[in-house]
């Protein structure tokens, strides 16, 4: 196709007496260009960063101790650990580390760094630290607890026998990326750990380094020449901030960019059908819920949380206005964990919930508010509710506010309905049961603030099972008591569970071997390739 | 628009110097001013800076912390010292988003705006006097009407809804132009910055295929907001020209037999250049306004992107020191105007 | 004998016997000369539209604004018959929409004009009337908000109160104030030592009185000519507030905010976006057009 803008920029440049070459509308052969919001960025240090975006980057850039094959998550084996070994009493782990490999800066992988790393991240105590200390390491006693006793061997003492897979999968997670403790130390300034450099700097082993990041502009990462593994054919991968899914949508196109990574159903749709892309996707962990604070006296009334589980038209919502984005799912733990349950008993269903709306004394329904985030949409999902809601009488009033804004108020507890999404922090499933469906403390004061505090949800008894299972070393007695207390959660709790994600990108038919994983730092583009 | 139209009637008898510190004085306070009352929108905003700091997962023991950290634990007055004697020393803090200093944010994102609204000025301007002239010439004639209501349509369009059009058709349907943002990803690494104005970097360094992907990014929303600032610069030439038209020299030099075309365009143009220079420098201001609604529209990296980014991420530093810069680039402008109006105008000077 | 005159003859009467005929008589002449003028018919035209379908919207919308149709029939229809100008997303008919929608542009440009117009009178009028340190503080102020760019300022205030149409309203009025207050300042000025003032003052007037009782009139007439003025330019700002998320809410039919959650399907759906920004600027168009004749007709120094 003759192209104008070629032409246009033909004549720009013959003004200067200089020809254009006609490179345009095709990226370079060895740069991934891809499109996707990423002012979820807020750090790229792996003891901080817990973003999807930041998530992925790192994923690709860093290795850690564990890894796991995104396509059977439960086939679990080392990555930058060799093997390991569960001691007697189950409280202690020994790790052996790879021997041979180095970093991207070209010093050695030893157990100093993995030790270095696990404790930086303790002592450091950012959001994700959480996945650690929750083992039983504070600042004070981690250097004891995580202790090197080899040059590439080192053991990881807990405060109790956790399920072995709880813990290897939480070693999986972002925060337990090895980071090259030589350089990271290079660039200490008053023992802040080297984080103010490392925020947006790198010191890792992945198959790619990240050279710069831009906050709402872009991220551009280079082949690793040091990598261990198959070296990655793409010299550059290049994320493009590109909020719009629209403007993604024509931006491929036109071939500007290889990849789009933010797509509605309408863009899915209309995409699928162009001969030069192709679509592809993966179910992701999140998970589209409804809160319902218990504070508020109707949304209080058993008979008031079932009925609402009853006015959602879940399949047309999946059909229609998120289609090819969302699977029905409606139990707390995501498809693909262990002890997942699959069973979707409610669908919409006015007159049971008119009766279960009587019972409750509300024949004529009640009004209530509810918290939407204004992305188009989590905004378009509640309008639909809203809708179906109305049908049984119950007025729902939307109060839109950006992500901060509504979170602020859910973290407050000052909410009636709170819309949003949860997405799971490692791959195992107390993450979701963790928030779910343990409240340990449900004064206003509580010191830990998980989605079922929250929503001001007092349950000592299924805290009680949530943490009884965390224990269980057999893995499949600890499904099974995951899935009686799901089925439990999905007929009592003031959750409505709707809906599990599906990520879809739409990439350039040259492009190929983009691995979709179960969670964003799953995602990996090592092995791309264009053509 | 402010200083020297307002303090007109008594300042005229000071020396120049204490009108010049009485000027300075009341920049100063009205930056003050400035910086109290984004002070306060920062602070009221319903938003937790904490969360956006530290995000929903962290525990309590860091949330805690960072909010010490932030000294949100102070009065509010105190926390407005604070900021402002850290001002005065240039460190405006860091942004919670990017991690880097407000300053250097600042730095890198307001010359895409600048080069933006320099651009759809200098096309407002080319395009804007000579239909001014024209309009006023033909007064009450077709070509005045026609220009009138090509300026009002310009005045009435919402300049996003126009963007998005425009992208749709230019870019996405006829492919005349490049789409969103300011410079193809592939190119953006040929060019060694230097004055952030990717136009002039890339024609110094020769890089004339960037050059034209360049043009090709910036020609749409530059000729957007160029409209816009035709509308008000035909306008305004249109009255200032009217004027002039009616003045005895121009009945003089007709009496005296100079040609019309001379009269118009050597004559009275000339002397209504003064009040359009003023004009010029407004709409410029209100160019760098508008481009928060482009710069959306267009992905385009700019101070305007920069801002909404920051409301919405309750990123309460960033959006001071943005608003600040707009703050101050606005009084600048307006009162570059008001002086070259006093300094170009020997009408004003004589009576002065 | 007023009755062997006609009206018209009363109206232009060269010598009015009562105040009341003059200001009348005035209103008369400005009103031929307006009628005069085709672009500000078409203005008033579209304007009296606005109010006239903003009134009978539920009469005119054949369906309902908020509750869309079967999602998964009637989603994103192109116009037809039955949906003049298409449906959006949710399955809901625009063109009700757009009908509902102007009585929310309508709100917003009555309710701005009815909180920035006193706020900018007061401030302007008293500044003028007591001069010194009053005025200075005052008017610094007034330059403090004229030194913001308006959107960006109403940006941040709609940031601070939460978004929504209250508070754009809100916004949009606390930074359209400052004008006017500088027009009733220069006014005052012009006022504020005539002997009819000089006169009432010596009667021993208290200032409050004497400024709302005879400086505020007197300046009335002109700051409702400039707020007429800005209209339009009320009316984009909302839209763009809209349009950023931060104005009306969804499921509100407000313009801006259709705009904005239209621009998703602008390849596939183009109407979803056309059709509410032609609303906005056929509007505002309107009120432009009609402001501009306005200020032909009232301006002597333009009329010549």
């Amino acid at each position: 196709m003759f192209h104008k803008t070629k032409w246009l920029a033909a004549t720009v440049a013959s003004f200067t007496a200089v020809a254009a070459p006609a490179a345009w509308a095709e990226t370079p052969a060895d740069t991934l260009i891809m499109a996707w919001s990423i002012d979820d960025v807020i750090s790229l240090d792996p003891a901080e960063l817990f973003e999807f975006t930041a998530g992925e980057i790192a994923g690709n850039s860093y290795e850690t101790l564990i890894g796991y094959d995104p396509m059977n998550v439960s086939d679990i084996s080392g990555k930058v650990a060799e093997s390991w070994e569960v001691s007697e009493d189950g409280k202690t782990l020994s790790f052996k580390i790879k021997e041979g490999r180095t970093f991207a800066s070209g010093n050695p992988i030893t157990a100093a760094d993995a030790v270095y790393s696990l404790t930086r991240a303790v002592k450091m105590d950012m959001s994700p630290a959480f996945i650690l200390t929750q083992f039983g390491f504070t600042a004070d006693n981690v250097d004891q607890m995580i202790r090197q006793t080899g040059d590439y061997t080192f053991e990881f003492e807990m405060d109790q026998a956790y399920a072995p897979t709880l813990v290897l999968y939480c070693l999986t997670a972002n925060v337990a990326s090895v980071v090259d403790m030589k350089l990271v130390q290079e660039n200490e300034v008053d023992g802040d750990f080297g984080y103010n450099w490392l925020k947006t700097g790198y010191a890792g082993s992945g198959p790619f380094t990240i050279r710069e990041w831009r906050a709402n502009e872009v991220v551009v990462m280079e082949r690793n020449p040091n990598y261990s593994g198959d070296a990655p054919e793409m010299a550059r991968v290049i994320y493009r901030h590109i909020p719009e899914p629209a403007t993604q949508r024509i931006l491929l196109e036109q071939g500007d960019i290889d990849i789009a990574r933010d797509l509605g159903p309408d863009e899915i749709t209309a995409m699928s059908s162009n001969p030069d892309l192709v679509v592809e996707d993966g179910v992701k962990g999140s998970i589209y819920y409804m809160g319902l604070n218990q504070k508020n006296e109707n949304l209080a009334k058993p008979e008031v949380a079932e009925a609402m589980k009853w006015l959602v038209d879940y399949e047309t919502i999946a059909d229609t206005l998120m289609k090819g984005r969302v699977t029905v799912h409606q139990a707390f733990l995501p498809k693909g964990f262990l002890g997942v349950l699959e069973e979707n008993p409610y669908s919409l269903n006015v007159e049971k919930a008119k009766e279960l709306l009587a019972e409750a004394g509300l024949p004529d329904g009640f009004t209530v508010t509810m918290d939407t985030r204004n992305t188009p949409e989590i905004t378009s999902l509640a309008e639909a509710i809203q809708g179906t809601m109305a049908q049984a009488g119950i007025t729902l009033e939307l109060i839109p506010g950006d992500g901060g804004q509504t979170l602020t108020k859910y973290r407050a507890r000052s909410h009636d309905i709170y819309i949003g999404q949860w997405g799971p922090d490692y791959q195992d499933p107390h993450t979701n049961a963790d928030t779910f469906a343990r409240n340990p403390d449900n004064s206003d004061d509580a010191a830990s603030k998980p989605l079922a505090w929250r929503n001001a949800w007092d349950i000592p008894e299924m805290t009680a099972k949530a943490d009884a299972a965390v224990l269980e070393g057999d893995a499949d007695k600890r499904a099974e008591m995951y899935i009686e207390l799901q089925k439990e959660h999905q007929a009592v709790s003031p959750f409505v569970i709707m809906f599990q994600e599906i990520e879809v990108m739409a990439h350039r038919k040259n492009v190929s071997g983009f691995v979709i994983g179960p969670s964003f730092q799953d995602n990996s583009f090592a092995n791309v390739t264009k053509d | 628009m402010s200083g020297a139209t307002k303090t007109g009637g008594r300042s005229r008898a000071l020396p120049f110097a204490w009108k010049a510190v009485k000027l300075l004085a009341s920049v100063a306070l009205t930056f003050l001013g400035l910086l109290f009352v984004t002070f306060l929108i920062g602070r009221v905003v319903p938003v937790d800076p904490v969360l956006s700091v530290v995000g929903d997962r962290a525990s309590q023991a860091v949330y805690d912390r960072v909010y010490i950290e932030l000294g949100l634990d102070k009065p509010l007055i105190q926390q407005f010292w604070i900021y402002l004697q850290k001002v005065f020393t240039g460190d405006f803090g860091d942004s919670f988003m990017t991690k880097r200093p407000i300053l250097d944010d600042i730095m890198r994102v307001f010359p895409a705006t600048l080069e933006l609204a320099t651009f759809g000025v200098i096309l407002g301007t080319i395009l804007g006097v000579p239909l001014g002239v024209l309009a006023a010439v033909k007064q009450g004639r077709l070509a005045d009407q026609v220009v009138r209501v090509v300026g009002l349509i310009g005045y009435s369009a919402p300049i996003f809804w126009l963007g998005l059009l425009g992208l749709l058709i230019f870019y996405a349907k006829l492919g005349w132009v490049a789409g969103p943002g300011r410079i193809d990803i592939s190119y953006e690494y040929d060019i060694t910055p230097a004055t952030g104005l990717l136009l002039i970097d890339s024609a110094m360094q020769g890089k004339w295929a960037a050059f034209g992907n360049i043009f090709s990014h910036i020609i749409l929303p530059a000729s957007l907001l160029g409209y816009f600032s035709m509308a008000y610069i035909s306008r305004m030439t249109r009255s200032f020209m009217l004027n002039e038209l009616a003045q005895e020299y121009v009945i003089a030099a007709r009496v005296k037999g100079v040609p019309e075309w001379r009269i118009i365009w050597v004559h009275a143009l000339r002397n209504a250049a003064v009040p359009l220079v003023t004009v010029i420098a407004l709409s410029y201001a209100g160019l760098l306004e508008g481009s928060v609604l482009t710069e959306t529209v267009f992905a385009w990296p700019g101070l305007g992107q920069y801002l909404t980014n920051s409301l919405q991420n309750a990123d309460m530093n960033a959006v001071l020191g943005g608003t600040l810069v707009i703050g101050v680039v606005f009084v600048g402008l307006n009162l570059l105007s008001d002086l070259l109006y006093t300094l170009l105008d020997p009408r004003v000077r004589r009576r002065g | 004998m007023t009755a062997t005159f006609s009206r018209r003859e009363w109206l232009l009467s060269e010598q009015p016997a009562s105040r009341r005929q003059a200001r009348l008589g005035q209103g008369y002449r400005t009103w031929l000369a307006l009628r005069a003028n085709p672009l500000a018919m078409i203005g008033l035209a579209i304007v009296v539209t606005l109010v006239v379908v903003a009134l009978l919207a539920n009469v005119i919308a054949p369906y309902d604004p908020i509750v869309g149709g079967d999602l998964r029939t009637e989603r994103l229809l192109p116009p037809s018959l039955t949906h003049l100008m298409g449906t959006d997303e949710q399955a809901r008919d625009i063109f009700s929409r757009l009908v509902h929608g102007s009585r929310i542009t309508l709100m917003v440009v009555a309710l701005v004009a009815v909180i920035a117009t006193p706020i900018g009178l007061l401030v302007g009028t008293t500044a003028g009337y007591f001069g010194g340190w009053v005025d200075t503080v005052l008017m610094r102020v007034t330059d403090i908000f004229l030194a913001f760019p308006r959107l960006i300022l109403a940006l941040a205030f709609v940031a601070a109160l939460g978004p929504g149409i209250e508070n754009a309203i809100i916004a949009i009025a606390i930074t359209s104030w400052p004008p006017y207050a500088r027009l009733a300042r220069a006014e005052t000025l012009t006022i504020r030592d005539t002997d009819y003032i000089n006169a009432i003052r010596l009667q021993g007037a208290r200032p409050v009185r004497i400024i709302w009782g005879h400086v505020v009139p007197l300046c009335l007439s002109s700051v409702i000519i400039r707020v007429t003025l800005d209209m339009a330019g009320i009316i984009l700002t909302a839209a763009g507030l809209g349009f950023l998320g931060l104005g009306a809410q969804p499921p509100q039919p407000e313009w801006g905010a259709m705009i904005a959650g239209g621009r998703r399907f602008i390849i596939d759906q183009w109407w979803v976006v056309t059709m509410p920004g032609l609303a906005i600027f056929v509007v505002s168009l309107g009120f432009n057009f009609l402001g501009d004749g306005l200020r032909d007709v009232l301006d002597p120094k333009a009329r010549k």
